[in-house]
């Protein structure tokens, strides 16, 4: 069967199983829009390039699957660098196709051209430039074995314009041997010895922890965790990019660790003899100053990334393998503490002394954000998502959502990719579309991508945006209150411009406003009434409440900042 | 500490701690950007590097990249570039462990003022002529490094030497315990 290479390249999605592409045609990528309409897949047209990279990437973390965008060459592939740059921080699968120049202009500064596959070598796992249409099939398929497989990320097919226009017989890789891979192995076997020595380190260990990373909702390894964590009685962390892996209803749950984590998951890790990290690499905002950080713990360090594996902490124990897997081996080695009373006993009197908590909010308003979030989630049916932008906001998400099962987390962790939030809510709702998906946002985090809200509108995917509008760029305001004697330089955005409820309106939205509690319950009870378009709702906020606790950049997770509330009479 | 900063200065030493990674790599284009952006992008320095293709297959390449151990820990480095997907084997050598060689080649102008203590220096070194005309030679030396280095620092004193290196190969050294590969994978 003779196809073109654009045919090919619809044709190689397709028997991957995508059933959804997000993107945005040009000149290099037209002859791949072409065969497009004769597909089955679904093609959600959006309004920037950015937006279809954030929503593949919501995609793929509200589903699992890999999230698949679809671009031009030129400036519609530099715009989308953005999210696969976020992609690549927080190890989510997804694979771009950029057009790209005939073969004969590229090197020439041909119109549009720009060299993708260099500018994203550094934030890709790997990119592809195909150089003939027979090569089509194998660079797709390659793609989302790469994406998918060992650590996830993103991968970049660039695609010429001659190449998708000429012509090849069509074929499909029959198997992984095809893809011609030759330094690529996604699993290495485990290593027995160090599996033993973890068993004897979890046998003697006092105090330990069970730090909980992204990599262990990659690996789906969330009833391993779970049935380990029961049987041992350790207690559990879990990281921002893991909210969601552990129930936070369960008794083993102390909370996220960090910057802005619990002050008894910092605590517990600060005063830990061991670790046991899973999926997760010692990121700075969890470590605080890392010459400091669990000073007297030993480390059993499980990652499928073995770089990872003594990157920032050097191992006790280093466990190269899926999360899921090297728990199943720790299961079967009947891996086990003596009794943690006295360790539960200490935790319990730090979460007694020091639980999440904010002021309450006056009857008049403003709102308190925390509050406004914990009312959505009250509101909301069981199994919602809630995705985030970056910022306060997303910290006050991470800490009050009540998180009970995962992938209900989509957010932007290692790269902090403000602007994030709505696309990425708009893919998790298209990944999932019978699940409830609000996106918790901040103004300064909405203006930079709310555009998507009419892709949304126009393709039908009803997301809720509750806006926690502050009228700051709020995070940056917080730091400078605290650190910089309180210059607020460049921060201030304004309440009322733009107006969010008709600019919800201009885009085809429901939009609302709360300024005082009565009002946020009223318009949340609206919004949840609403299942046809998307709402938006902008909650004033009260612009100088701030993240607590917080652990100060650089300094030791010793010395965590709580609630003002509860400074007193502690300390 | 006194860490020697490769392309700053010279002469140029080897750095104290280096260690010698042999890279088979496919060969593809951008390969080679791919290795050294990661070196850059991660702050691991690279002393000397090169590249040829290998063994056998014209399908591969090998890169023997020098590296100052001092800049990042070697086991950081090799993980990094193992994560590579065109990177296919990684063997760490030793420098302890290593045969190495590397090629010299200097175009020196001479005259009849020089030319006898210049052929002394080239005596010795064992280096040899190779192309000649009346105002100038060039001469080879194929040697370790560190003849290279003596070479180098004996030629100082003559004038407008243009002298170009190619960075070092090396291969395990026969007869003891051949360092084990870093990465268990082989081209298939």
């Amino acid at each position: 069967m003779e196809l073109t290479g654009a045919q090919a390249l619809i044709k190689s999605l397709e028997q991957q199983g995508v059933d959804t592409v997000f993107g945005l045609p040009g000149g290099a990528i037209l002859p791949v829009y072409d065969p497009l309409l004769d597909s089955s897949i679904r093609h959600i047209l959006v309004r920037h390039e950015q937006g279809a990279g954030h929503m593949a990437e919501g995609y793929a973390l509200a589903t699992g699957r890999p999230g698949v965008a679809m671009v031009t060459s030129g400036p519609g592939s530099t715009n989308i660098v953005t999210p696969i740059t976020n992609a690549h921080m927080d190890s989510t699968p997804l694979v771009v196709v950029t057009g790209q120049v005939a073969t004969t202009s590229i090197g020439l500064d041909a119109f549009q051209e720009c060299d993708i596959t260099g500018i994203t070598m550094g934030v890709t796992k790997h990119n592809f430039l195909v150089r003939s249409a027979h090569e089509i099939p194998r660079a797709i398929a390659a793609a989302f074995h790469l994406a998918t497989t060992g650590r996830p990320g993103p991968v970049l097919v660039d695609l010429p314009k001659d190449v998708a226009q000429s012509t090849m017989e069509w074929w499909y890789p029959a198997g992984v041997d095809e893809l011609e891979l030759p330094g690529y192995r996604a699993l290495a076997p485990l290593d027995e010895g160090e599996v033993d020595r973890a068993v004897s380190l979890i046998a003697s260990a006092q105090r330990p922890v069970l730090y909980v990373g992204g990599g262990t909702l990659k690996s789906r390894a969330t009833d391993e965790l779970r049935a380990f964590a029961e049987r041992t009685g350790i207690p559990v962390v879990t990281t921002l990019m893991a909210r969601g892996a552990f129930p936070n209803s369960h008794e083993l749950f102390l909370g996220m660790p960090g910057m802005h984590g619990t002050y008894s998951a910092i605590t517990a890790m600060q005063r830990s003899d061991l670790l046991i990290v899973l999926g997760a690499r010692f990121d700075d905002r969890v470590t605080g100053r890392t010459t400091a950080f669990a000073p007297e713990a030993k480390v059993i360090h499980i990652d499928i990334d073995r770089a990872e594996l003594g990157k920032i902490r050097r191992p006790d124990v280093a466990i190269q393998g899926d999360v899921a897997t090297a728990l199943r081996a720790l299961e079967a080695a009947g891996a086990a503490p003596a009794s943690l009373a006295t360790w539960w006993s200490e935790i319990r009197s730090w979460q007694a002394a020091y639980p999440l908590t904010y002021d309450e909010a006056p009857v008049d308003g403003p709102l308190r954000p925390q509050h406004v979030i914990e009312t959505l989630a009250a509101n909301a049916p069981e199994g919602t998502i809630v995705a985030s932008g970056v910022g306060q906001h997303q910290m006050w998400t991470a800490q009050f959502w009540p998180f009970e099962e995962p992938h209900s987390w989509v957010n932007s962790g290692g790269a902090g990719t403000m602007g994030f939030g709505v696309p990425a809510a708009i893919g998790a709702k298209v990944g999932r579309p019978d699940r409830t998906v609000w996106c918790i946002d901040g103004d300064g985090c909405f203006q930079m991508t709310a555009q998507e809200l009419v892709t949304a509108r126009s393709e039908g995917i009803p997301i809720k945006v509750a806006i926690l509008n502050n009228s700051y760029l709020g995070m940056v305001r917080q730091w400078q209150e605290m650190f910089y004697d309180e210059r607020y330089s460049e921060v201030y955005l304004s309440p009322d411009l733009p107006d969010y409820v008709k600019w919800a309106e201009a885009m085809g939205c429901v939009g609302l406003r709360a300024t005082n509690p009565k009002e946020m319950r009223d318009v949340i009870d609206e919004a949840n009434a609403i299942d046809d378009v998307p709402v938006v709702i902008d909650f004033r906020v009260d612009a100088t409440e701030k993240v607590f606790p917080m652990v100060p950049a650089g300094a030791s997770n010793d010395d965590v900042l709580v609630h003002p509330s509860q400074r007193k009479e502690t300390r | 500490m006194n860490t020697p900063e490769p392309f700053a200065g010279e002469p140029v030493h080897t750095p104290v701690r280096h260690h010698i990674l042999s890279v088979l790599v496919e060969n593809k284009s951008g390969v080679l950007a791919r290795v050294a952006g990661l070196f850059a992008r991660r702050g691991f320095n690279i002393y000397s590097l090169a590249v040829a293709p290998a063994e056998r297959h014209a399908r591969f390449s090998r890169i023997t990249i020098v590296v100052d151990a001092e800049s990042a820990p070697l086991e950081q480095v090799v993980g990094q570039l193992d994560k590579l997907v065109n990177v296919v084997d990684i063997s760490d050598i030793a420098p302890r462990e290593a045969v190495e060689r590397e090629l010299l080649l200097a175009t020196i102008p001479t005259d009849v003022s020089n030319r006898t203590s210049l052929l002394d220096i080239l005596g010795l070194a064992g280096a040899s002529i190779i192309d000649v005309d009346p105002g100038a030679i060039t001469v080879m030396l194929a040697g370790t490094p560190t003849s290279c280095d003596e070479l180098e620092r004996a030629l100082e004193d003559h004038a407008s030497v243009e002298l170009h290196r190619t960075g070092r190969l090396a291969v395990p050294r026969l007869g003891r315990d051949v360092p084990p590969a870093t990465s268990e994978r082989g081209p298939r």
